[in-house]
């Protein structure tokens, strides 16, 4: 039964996985109609976790259902900051250690699932807004918050809702100092920070295969930032490559049908594209990069689950090579994950960052949280690749989060205002 | 803790996007797991005071998208522990929505209200027939329908209750409904 749904060419990702996995029922559903979805795989961190943890033992359930299938992510605020912080660590650590569940500390959730679990056609949730980034390989991710996290771990499973799904069909190729995040900072900007609420993304279109798998993780990662609840990269030989070089296997190749039903089709050509900057406050308002030049800066940061990544890293030393961050501004760089930064230092990024006055740090979310590493101060002014840029996010309310690819985010360290990558590649 | 049929209160009204970093700042959230210290924080990025002047019973109004962005509960458990009884607001940001449910904090979607009501307006919200009504002159908003397990988990004041009650999930039943059904 679930083979014909597989193939049948009138659904959607999330209509044939829904379809597929849902117990209760062996046809397909459709957008609106609820049901109940088995999950491989839960998450959550040190700030969704310490609730869920909780509230999980309010309910005096007694077990999780898997231990194996359950992640507890020290990421947010690592290693603490304070006593208060450390006390939520301390907590999650006894729950890991009593229940017997995976505990991961120093890596960003999202970065440590796609270097080690994540898999094409897995049912991920994590309490954690970002969990989307999972579609990047073809999984069926997105979040959920602490209490329903907590009847997770007692159930395995969690109610869904079939999604609407939105087609981005991309074509061409992006110009000199245009990247993945421009292409998802000007979507994000279309749209609007609510116009995927709800929605599943699907990335379609003959310019999917010339992005990475770190490309497709940083635009399915920023879905988010338009409330989407999916954001999907079919499988294709570049994914398949990927997993055939780390060594794991698909749980199942899922292929949205060629007759499938969008509520909206979108188009862009990547070639068009600017270095693109999203101005502080609201996610969407998105300009390119000229007509901010110039803008005086305090800080600019380079890191977070969306852009925290090796290619990122790689790009943002090329720039900063032979120059310094301007005298009385702040550059801090910091990795996605453990790997990633060991990856820095065996390859020279990490001396680039120090020789050009950066700063550079643990894996952690950091200065993107304002937890730890880079928060904000009143009045001050950031220019960041993290994913949000809404008032108080980096630390204090009156200061102003400009939001930019690591490449913008390193030209305008130099100079310490805005700054256009294009002049240092 | 089951939530009455009918909620009146004054309204507080807000803008169309307002999002969890707004509603409480992740440097206050993520140092505590204690709800009452959360509404300490509520709507912090609008005003640090609020949780001084907001009234046990108040009511929310809001615009589209209420509680965008991160998926932190302890947003709608700020707002609840701070005394507010229910939020109507043209749309809610699909986290946000699911986490009001879990935690009991009713959360009515009104397309249009929040163009009919003014800051401290008397409401009465009705979580049984889903609806918000404007005492000046007893119109009647009708909400957006909800499938009934999520009513009743968010009246049955949320999951720790529910599962405390019940020793069950509301989607353990929803399963075998929908098998039956
Ligand atoms: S880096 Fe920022 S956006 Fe990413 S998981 Fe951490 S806090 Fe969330």
């Amino acid at each position: 039964m679930s083979k014909t749904i597989l193939s049948d060419e009138s659904l959607t990702f999330a209509e044939k996985v829904i379809g597929m996995r849902a117990q209760s029922n062996n046809r397909p559903l459709s957008p609106g109609e609820i049901t109940v979805l088995p999950v491989d795989m839960a998450m959550a961190q040190d700030s969704t976790g310490p609730l869920a943890i909780k509230v999980f033992e309010e309910m005096g359930v007694g077990k999780v259902w898997d231990p194996s299938r359950i992640h507890l992510v020290i990421d947010h605020t690592y290693p603490a900051a304070d006593e208060k912080v450390a006390k939520l660590h301390i907590l999650m650590r006894a729950f890991a250690k009593k229940h017997g569940v995976r505990l991961v500390e120093g890596s960003i959730s999202h970065q440590h699932l796609l270097e080690n679990h994540v898999v094409p056609g897995m049912v991920l949730f994590g309490a954690d807004s970002h969990t989307c980034q999972g579609g990047a390989v073809g999984a069926f991710a997105t979040g959920v918050g602490s209490s329903e996290m907590a009847g997770l771990w007692a159930t395995g499973k969690l109610w869904v809702r079939v999604p609407e799904t939105i087609r981005v069909n991309i074509t061409g190729e992006f110009k000199k100092g245009v990247y993945a995040r421009d292409l998802i900072s000007h979507f994000i900007g279309m749209v609007g920070e609510d116009g995927g609420n709800y929605m599943s993304l699907e990335w379609k279109g003959p310019a999917v295969r010339t992005l990475s798998i770190a490309s497709r993780a940083c635009v399915s990662n920023n879905s988010m930032e338009c409330g989407c609840k999916l954001s999907i990269f079919e499988v294709d030989a570049l994914t398949q490559e990927y997993f055939r070089s780390v060594g794991r296997e698909s749980i199942q190749e899922v292929h949205a049908g060629l007759k499938a039903t969008y509520k909206d089709t979108h188009d862009v050509e990547l070639g068009k594209l600017e270095p693109e900057v999203a101005e502080p406050g609201n996610v969407d308002k998105v300009k390119s990069v000229d007509e901010l030049e110039g803008t005086p800066i305090d800080q600019s940061f380079i890191g977070s689950s969306t852009n925290g990544r090796v290619e990122d890293l790689v790009v943002a030393a090329k720039i900063l090579k032979g120059h310094r961050v301007k005298t009385g501004s702040r550059c801090i760089v910091t990795p996605a994950s453990r790997q990633v930064f060991e990856y820095a230092i065996s390859n020279g990024l990490a001396e680039t960052f120090l020789q050009s006055g950066a700063v550079f740090t643990n894996a952690t979310c950091g200065a993107c949280v304002g937890t730890h590493l880079g928060a904000l101060g009143e009045n001050e002014v950031c220019i960041s690749s993290s994913p949000r840029n809404y008032t108080g996010r980096m630390g204090a309310t009156s200061a102003k989060i400009y939001l930019a690819s690591p490449a913008t985010c390193a030209a305008s360290a130099i100079e310490g205002k805005i700054a256009d990558p294009r002049k240092y590649l | 803790m089951t939530i009455p049929a009918t909620l009146q209160g004054r309204a507080w009204v807000w803008p169309d996007n307002v999002n969890t970093d707004i509603i409480i700042p992740f440097r206050f959230k993520a140092r505590t797991n204690d709800p009452v210290e959360m509404a300490k924080y509520a709507m912090y990025g609008f005003d640090p005071e609020f949780y001084k002047k907001v009234k046990q019973g108040d009511l929310f109004v809001a615009g589209r998208n209420f509680g965008g962005g991160s998926s932190r509960e302890q947003a709608p458990v700020a707002i609840k522990y701070a005394g507010v009884a229910a939020v109507v607001a043209e749309s809610f940001a699909r986290i946000f929505y699911r986490n009001s449910f879990a935690i009991g904090l009713p959360a009515l979607e009104v397309p249009g209200i929040s163009n009919e009501v003014k800051q401290f307006e008397e409401l009465e919200v009705n979580v049984e027939n889903w609806s918000v009504k404007r005492l000046r002159d007893g119109r009647v908003f009708q909400a957006l329908k909800v499938p009934g397990f999520l009513r009743n988990l968010m009246r049955e004041g949320g999951l720790v209750e529910y599962y405390k009650r019940h020793k069950t999930f509301p989607w353990e039943q929803l399963q075998t409904a929908a098998a039956t059904a």
